[in-house]
């Protein structure tokens, strides 16, 4: 309006038209400062979400309805508004095809806009994006090299692989263009074009190579980074480029020995963008060919040597340095020469640098231990350090260092960090000291006390299956180291019932209930003043209870609200084993009222347990001494922890009943052959029939034989018998209803048998006694049906059926339906079979029985199960 | 590579935000959330790299403004804390001493600038020299339509 008022002026001078000109620019400028400015004011002034929501539906209304009336001269300046309104979060969709307008138009400043709104607007996931494909192609075609700058940012951005295929020559065209600042554009698109389809990274070849022969760095950076992608896209691409090493060696010489040149220093640095992308693509050349390597030696060191890393920038190349001499095939030197600069980074004051040096010591430290232990009280230093991100690297690199030497200052080090360190890391941490104490401990003694002050400080955090092996250890130790462990665990225990911290520390308090229970007349005994309870730091005070002052703490921690029912489990079989450690009569006393409340309790599980036991003070207490008899050892289980997290659910059980042991003992049997779930299922029942095993080296040998497959001479099973003078016979059935409400969990009972039958396999015919399998498939697990028939002319007693599979497979079993197997009858047992690995099943079976008083023995092994058992 | 970047202010707000990845813009939305919270947590004296997802995140406070970057697991971090650092000297000759309300008004030419140093993920020019002489190009080309079609609507052309 202002124009064409002053427009035709006879008097018009320069004056009035630069005036008129400033107007219009003000006016036209893209995008428009007054209207987008003061729309960003408006919405910077609204006070509150509402009133900020209401200035911008309103404002978008409005963009909408210029979009409706197709108003082109105001459109650029709409657009802006729109990215604005769009980097607030709220919905801007409907500008895309307006953007793709905005890109047709011939006025640079559209373009400009367009394209800007196109990479922010444009999802590849819709339609519209492949509209743009023509204006890019057209664009790419201009003759201003912005323009075509434009659309290769543009096509780098946000090609899909359809744009990529469509515009993939025009690309390799703008390659060969003289023009460095089109050619480094149309490089990076390349690279991503490669990116998106790598199949068109062939075309590309001939012009890449030769834009290592540039000088500008912009060209020769963008260079770097295509040839980059392709050699890690293939590896003919790869020994394609090998030619080049020399080159890019040059390269980077010239760039170390130039002089300084302003245009690329970077605080005394000459393009160290450019120096670690040839770097990092040396590194990928020289990875496994000692030529390139070779090559590549001398350069290294010298960047090595002569970066200067009081900045920044050169530990940037440091850095990538390091990691390219230890990728490459490089001198042994020049590898000591890069742990030590990591050791530098070590103690530099830039969290950043101690950071990334511990992360690149994570990488090498399995190349190259020894270095990196030289390290070693540096990177202990970093666990103390305020930044989560630094300590959690020197943990994992903690962890690494471990070795015989220096287990125990390791360890010690580790456990003040496990002591102070966050909730996230405690789990981790812990498992991980569990696993090196078991792999690196010097005495047993050391391992015990270190597995109790892990058990104190990781607290509940502790992954399960450290209870189940500490127990493991503790019950395979020396005598006096169980009397030991009980003491040390008693302190514990007590400490944290009267400090009332025991709820944060449920594992410590399983793993001392049970040792207690085990070993509670070692602790209470005078025997126990002989053994030295003096600690690191050569205190000793530990005071000897008395055998009321231990119930009472049970008590107090039986009748605590917070303890999981697992560990109230745990103390509560405990107890009752101590029933049987313990003499005097008040303690007696006072733990029968224990658990006689339990049989009242809410919780099934406990008030089933509190049931049982008191009827071993009732009915069947003439098995009381027999059953809570102390555990045999326990064999370290061979096996991962897959395997352990649920024999920690039957410790707890097996606790009660030692004639179980047969079972329980041998660990890395149990994994091969009952598994440790058979406790809580089928052959307890047969237990009663075989000789309690209070004697376990016979028991164990039994199971071991079993397992590796040793001829075993009927004479195995009445040593046991010999062995075992000290139990009662107990009568079979009772015990077998008792230990049946012990051990039954309904979960496996009722297996809903939804699957494929398959033909039965005979197992073993002799004797006149056949066992068949009847065979259901499922998925990854089979049902195997034991079908017992006798055709024998008298009945088979104590009936056992076990069975062994190797360690990939998981064994469930279920109670078989008897033990006596009649003329003509036939007992069944369900075996349940999961094969994760889905590998040939193969199954050993024992059964033993009497016929006319004689015990008989058998063993076979079946592997004449159908292939398609687990296809 | 880096997958994106994002500018955002200490109250959390967004200024700018790059993506060199596809993600629909839930996601962006959604990830741009989670990791302004995710930053605007740690405290100073942590590093500048952040194990996030599968990405590695890089950032780094420069007055009120938070420059976020997200790079693939082999970038160097310490050399994206220089691009960083570039990138704001380029904004900081472009605008003489930018401030935060500079990008917010101008936050299209935060835009060219980063797009004239970075282009699909990738360092495309390692001169300042040149990134802002393509700027001043382009600006320049801009004044001139403007210039241009004011002249012709007062009819001098």
């Amino acid at each position: 309006m202002n124009g064409s008022e002053s427009g035709f002026n006879p008097a018009f001078n320069i004056a009035t038209i630069k005036q008129v000109v400033n107007e219009a620019i003000e006016r036209v400028r893209m995008p428009t400062p007054t209207r987008l400015r003061d729309l960003i004011r408006q919405i910077r002034a609204a006070r509150t979400a509402a009133e900020e929501r209401s200035v911008v539906n309103k404002e978008c209304a409005y963009i909408r309805s210029t979009f409706r009336e197709e108003d082109s001269v105001w459109r650029c300046r709409n657009i802006a508004k729109l990215l604005y309104i769009h980097m607030l979060g709220y919905p801007a969709h409907f500008g895309q095809l307006e953007c793709l307008k905005l890109i047709a138009s011939p006025r640079f400043t559209d373009k400009r806009v367009g394209y800007l709104g196109a990479m922010l607007l444009l999802d590849e996931r819709q339609d519209v994006h492949l509209l743009i494909t023509n204006c890019l192609k057209n664009d790419l075609n201009s003759n201003t090299q912005f323009v075509v700058g434009l659309a290769l940012c543009t096509l780098g951005a946000i090609a899909s692989p359809e744009m990529a295929r469509d515009l993939a020559s025009e690309v390799e065209r703008l390659i060969k263009s003289p023009n460095a600042y089109i050619k480094k554009k149309a490089a990076l698109c390349a690279f991503r074009i490669i990116r998106r389809v790598p199949d068109l990274m062939e075309m590309f070849l001939p012009a890449t190579r030769s834009l290592l022969t540039e000088k500008n760095h912009g060209v020769l950076i963008t260079g770097v980074t295509l040839i980059t992608e392709m050699c890690e896209n293939s590896p003919d691409t790869l020994n394609h480029f090998k030619k080049i090493v020399p080159n890019l060696v040059r390269i980077l010489k010239n760039l170390i020995l130039a002089g300084y040149s302003p245009e690329h220093d970077v605080s005394g640095v000459s393009d160290p963008f450019l120096q670690v992308k040839i770097l990092r693509l040396l590194r990928i050349l020289g990875k496994n060919d000692a030529e390139a390597s070779e090559a590549m030696n001398d350069i290294l060191a010298q960047v090595a040597t002569n970066t200067e890393t009081s900045k920044n920038v050169g530990n940037t190349i440091l850095y990538e340095t390091v990691l390219s001499i230890m990728d490459i095939k490089s001198e042994s030197s020049l590898r000591v020469l890069a742990i030590n600069i990591l050791g530098r980074f070590l103690l530099n004051n830039d969290k950043n640098i101690r950071y990334v040096a511990l992360n690149t010591l994570l990488r090498t430290v399995h190349v190259d231990t020894s270095a990196v232990q030289r390290h070693r009280t540096t990177i202990l230093e970093c666990l103390k350090d305020p930044d989560v991100s630094i300590r959690r690297r020197a943990m994992e690199l903690s962890f690494a260092l471990i070795n015989g030497q220096n287990i125990r200052s390791m360890m010690k080090e580790l456990l003040s960090f496990l002591d102070r360190s966050d909730a996230e890391f405690k789990a981790h941490c812990s498992s991980a000291m569990v696993l090196a104490a078991e792999r690196y401990a010097p005495s047993n003694k050391w391992h015990l006390d270190t597995l109790f002050r892990v058990l104190l400080k990781a607290g509940n955090y502790l992954r399960d299956d450290t209870v189940s092996s500490t127990l493991q250890i503790v019950s395979s130790a020396a005598p006096e180291r169980q009397a030991y462990a009980a003491m040390r665990l008693w302190s514990s225990l007590e400490r944290s019932a009267v400090s009332g911290d025991a709820t944060e520390k449920q594992p410590l308090v399983q793993v001392a209930a049970w040792t207690i229970g085990e070993y509670g007349d070692l602790l209470v005994s005078e025997a126990s003043n002989a053994i030295s309870m003096v600690d690191e730091d050569g205190v000793d005070d530990f005071v000897r209870p008395s055998e009321e002052y231990v119930i009472d703490i049970y008590q107090k921690l039986l009748w605590s609200t917070q303890l999981s029912i697992n560990t109230k489990e745990y103390l509560l079989l405990s107890l009752a084993k101590l029933s049987t450690r313990f003499t005097t009569q008040p303690s007696q006393d006072k733990i029968r009222v224990i658990i006689d409340t339990f049989g009242s309790h809410i919780h099934i599980e406990l008030q089933q347990r509190g049931v049982e036991l008191s009827q071993l003070y009732r009915n069947y207490a003439h098995l009381r001494p027999a059953l809570l008899e102390r555990m045999p050892a326990m064999e370290a289980p061979a096996s991962g922890p897959e395997a352990r997290d649920d024999s920690d659910h039957d410790h707890d059980l097996s606790d009660a009943s030692p004639d179980h042991k047969p079972d329980q003992v041998a660990d890395a049997l149990l994994d091969l052959i009952i598994g440790s779930d058979s406790l809580t299922n089928g052959d307890v029942d047969h237990k009663p029939s075989q000789p309690p095993a209070s004697n376990n080296n016979s028991s164990s040998n039994d199971i071991l034989d079993l397992l590796s497959g040793l001829d075993l001479t009927p004479t195995a099973p009445s040593n046991v018998m010999n062995n075992n003078v000290s139990a009662p016979a107990p009568a079979p059935a009772p015990a077998a209803l008792l230990l049946d409400g012990l051990f039954a969990t309904p979960a496996h009972i009722n297996t809903p048998v939804t699957q494929v039958d398959l033909p039965t396999v005979t197992a073993l015919e002799k004797n006149g006694l056949r066992i068949v399998f009847g065979v259901q498939r499922g998925g990854d697990t089979v049902t195997l049906t034991m079908r017992a028939n006798s055709s024998a002319s008298s009945t088979l007693t104590d009936f056992l059926f076990q069975a062994a599979v190797p360690r990939t497979f998981q064994l469930d079993m279920m109670s078989p339906s008897g033990t006596v197997l009649p003329p003509q009858g036939e007992i069944t047992q369900v075996l349940k079979i999961t094969n994760p690995s889905r590998s040939a099943l193969r199954l050993r079976i024992r059964v033993s029985y009497n016929v006319d008083g004689v015990p008989v023995l058998e063993q076979a092994e079946v592997s004449s199960f159908p292939p398609e058992l687990f296809n | 590579m880096m997958q994106f970047m994002l500018l955002f202010s200490r109250q959390g707000k967004l200024r700018l935000q790059k993506w060199y990845v596809a993600h629909p813009d839930k996601l962006k939305k959604k990830i741009t959330r989670e990791l302004i919270t995710t930053v605007l947590a740690r405290k100073p004296k942590m590093c500048s790299f952040l194990e996030w997802k599968d990405v590695k995140i890089v950032y780094k406070r420069y007055a009120s403004l938070y420059f976020c970057c997200a790079m693939e697991q082999e970038d160097n971090e310490l050399l994206t804390l220089e691009l960083i650092h570039r990138y704001v000297e380029l904004l900081d000759k472009y605008f003489g001493s930018v401030c935060e309300l500079d990008i917010i008004f101008n936050f299209e030419k935060a835009y060219f600038i980063l797009d004239e140093l970075v282009l699909g993920g990738e360092l495309q020019e390692t001169s300042k020299k040149n990134v802002l002489k393509a700027i001043a190009a382009q600006d320049l080309l801009q004044e001139d339509e403007t210039v241009d079609a004011a002249l012709r609507e007062v009819g001098l052309l």
